[in-house]
C-alpha cells in the first residue's frame, strides 16, 4: 500500500517503465534548470541541458513516464532522455517525414492524410521551384513525401517539400505504381536505423525503390509486381519475426 | 503474451488472472484480460478525428462503449459506461491532444462475477497498448460483503448473489488512491473502510502483473 517512490533515472535505462512511475534526476540538473549560471571554470562539467522526450513529462524534482515501453538515455551533447514504446497512431511532430495522401485541394492549398487526427495542409509553392505561374502537377489521390513545417496540438499541422535552404532533398511527389501500406511506428524506427539489417538483406535479393514516412507508410516499388508483393510481404511479417526466421524466408526466396 | 498468474493464499484470494495485447488488428490498441472464467475484450481508438458537436476545444472526447455478451446494450451497460469514462478521463492526458476522439468498445466475452473490475482491468491494458499518454496506471477490484461479514475479493457471480453487498473500487498505481468507486446493496461506513483496505491491498498484485507482462513483451521485440 505504500506510495510509489521516485527511482534514479540513470538505474532504470534500458528496463521496462509504466505510467505514473517517477524517475528522479541528479541534482545538478536541477541547479541549473533554477536560474542562469555562468560557469567561469573550463572543467570537465555536465551539460546542464537535459531533453524530455516522448513518453516523458517534467514534474516537481523528475520526470513523470506516461507511456510504457524502455528508457533510453543520450549522455552525450544536451543529455536526453525518452521512452521507448509500441504504437500503431502517428501523431504529427515537427521535422518528421512522412507520406501523406492528398485528399483534396482548396484553393492554393492541399490537404493530405497523414495518418493523425486532422488533415495537414500543404501549399502547392512549397515545392522546389514552384513559383506563381510554375505549379506542381498534384492530382487527388498522389503521394506526396514531405516533412512538418508546424505540428502541434493546437494547429492544423502544416507540410512541406523543400528544407530551409529551398532544395527539396529527396521530398516531393512519389511516382507512378509501387505499393503503399502500412505498418507500426515502432517497425519504421527500427528500419530508419543506421545499417539496418533488415533493408541490407532484402537489397541483396531484388533491387527496389523504398520510402519510409514516420507515420507508419512504406511505399516500395520494385521491376515486376511480383518482386515488389513479396517485398511488402517480408516488410510486414519482420515486426513479428526474429532474426533467424527472417533469414530462412530469405534463404528460401532467393534460391527459387 | 498469455500471462497467468496464479495468487497466494491468505487475504487477497484473486482468481487466476491472464492479459493478452495487440490481438486484433484494425482498433490502435487492444487488450483481453480475463478473471477466472470472466474475460473481457477491450479495443481502443484514437487519437483520431472528433465529429464537431463532440470535439472538446481543451481536451480529447473519451467514448466508451460496453457491449453485453447477448442482447443489445440497457440501462446498466450505460451506467457502467459513465463510470469507465470516468475513471479513464482522470488517468488519460487528454490536455496532450484537444479537439480529438478517444473511443474505447469493450466487449463482454464471458461473465463469471466481477464484470466491472475485468473492464477496468482490460480498459488499462487497452490503454497502454494503444500508446496514449497517462498519468498513472489503474486497476479494478471487487469485494462481495456476505451477510455474516466476511470479505470476498474477485466474487464469482453465486458469491455475488449471496452477497449482502457487492462494491467495486477503481485504484490508481502511484498513491493508491480510489479513482471511482460503485456499491450494490448495503454495508456500514466501517465494512466499505475494510473493504477499501483489502482492495487496495489486492490491487498490489494486479500492478505488479501489470509490470510482469509488459516487461515480458518488451523483451521479446
Amino acid at each position: 500500500m505504500a506510495a510509489e517512490s521516485g527511482r534514479a533515472a540513470e538505474a532504470c535505462v534500458g528496463q521496462v517503465v509504466l505510467p505514473g512511475d517517477l524517475l528522479l534526476l541528479p541534482a545538478h540538473y536541477d541547479e541549473d534548470a533554477e536560474g542562469e549560471r555562468l560557469r567561469l571554470s573550463t572543467g570537465a562539467a555536465p551539460a546542464g541541458r537535459l531533453l524530455c522526450g516522448p513518453g516523458l513529462r517534467r514534474s516537481g524534482a523528475g520526470l513523470l513516464v506516461t507511456k510504457c515501453g524502455l528508457l533510453r538515455h543520450r549522455p552525450a551533447g544536451p543529455g536526453a532522455y525518452w521512452v521507448d514504446s509500441q504504437q500503431k497512431r502517428y501523431v504529427p511532430v515537427k521535422g518528421d517525414h512522412v507520406i501523406g495522401i492528398v485528399t483534396a485541394k482548396a484553393g492554393d492549398v492541399f490537404k493530405l492524410d497523414v495518418g493523425g487526427s486532422e488533415l495537414a495542409s500543404l501549399s502547392y509553392l512549397a515545392f522546389e521551384g514552384a513559383t506563381k505561374r510554375n505549379r506542381p502537377n498534384v492530382q487527388v489521390g498522389d503521394l506526396i513525401y514531405g516533412q512538418f513545417l508546424v505540428a502541434n496540438k493546437d494547429m492544423e499541422p502544416e507540410m512541406v517539400c523543400i528544407d530551409s535552404s529551398g532544395k527539396s532533398s529527396g521530398m516531393g511527389i512519389i511516382g507512378q505504381d509501387g505499393f503503399l501500406f502500412k505498418v507500426s511506428l515502432g517497425l519504421i524506427r527500427k528500419l530508419l536505423a543506421p545499417k539496418c539489417e533488415i533493408i541490407q538483406e532484402l537489397s541483396q535479393l531484388y533491387p527496389f525503390e523504398l520510402v519510409l514516412g514516420m507515420n507508419g507508410r512504406i511505399w516500395v516499388k520494385a521491376k515486376t509486381v511480383q518482386q515488389t508483393l513479396i517485398i511488402v510481404n517480408i516488410l510486414e511479417a519482420c515486426e513479428y519475426m526474429t532474426a533467424e526466421q527472417r533469414r530462412q524466408a530469405l534463404a528460401k526466396l532467393s534460391g527459387n | 503474451m498469455m500471462e497467468t498468474v496464479a495468487e497466494p493464499g491468505g487475504q487477497c484470494r484473486l482468481r487466476p488472472f491472464s492479459c493478452e495485447q495487440g490481438l486484433l488488428s484494425r482498433p490502435d490498441g487492444s487488450a483481453a484480460f480475463l478473471q477466472g472464467d470472466t474475460s473481457v475484450l477491450a479495443g481502443l481508438y484514437g487519437p483520431a478525428e472528433a465529429k464537431l458537436s463532440k470535439e472538446l476545444p481543451d481536451r480529447a472526447a473519451l467514448e466508451v462503449l460496453l457491449r453485453p455478451k447477448v442482447g443489445l446494450p440497457g440501462v446498466l451497460e450505460r451506467s457502467r459506461e459513465q463510470q469507465l469514462r470516468q475513471t479513464c478521463e482522470a488517468v488519460v492526458l487528454g490536455v496532450l491532444h484537444p479537439r480529438t476522439a478517444i473511443t474505447l468498445v469493450l466487449q463482454v466475452l464471458s461473465d463469471a462475477g466481477s464484470l466491472l473490475s475485468c473492464c477496468l482491468n482490460a480498459a488499462c491494458m487497452g490503454l497502454l497498448d494503444a500508446g496514449l499518454p497517462l498519468s498513472s496506471l489503474f486497476c479494478g477490484v471487487t469485494c462481495a460483503l456476505s451477510p455474516d461479514g466476511t470479505i470476498a475479493l474477485d466474487p464469482t457471480a453465486r458469491q455475488e448473489q449471496e452477497a449482502r453487498a457487492v462494491l467495486t473500487f477503481a485504484i490508481d498505481s502511484r498513491e493508491r488512491k480510489v479513482l471511482m468507486a460503485t456499491t450494490k446493496g448495503s454495508c456500514s461506513v466501517e465494512e466499505m473502510q475494510q473493504c477499501l483496505v483489502t482492495a487496495q491491498r489486492a490491487a498490489d498484485t494486479i500492478f505488479q502483473f501489470y509490470r510482469d507482462s509488459l516487461r515480458r513483451r518488451y523483451s521479446k521485440s
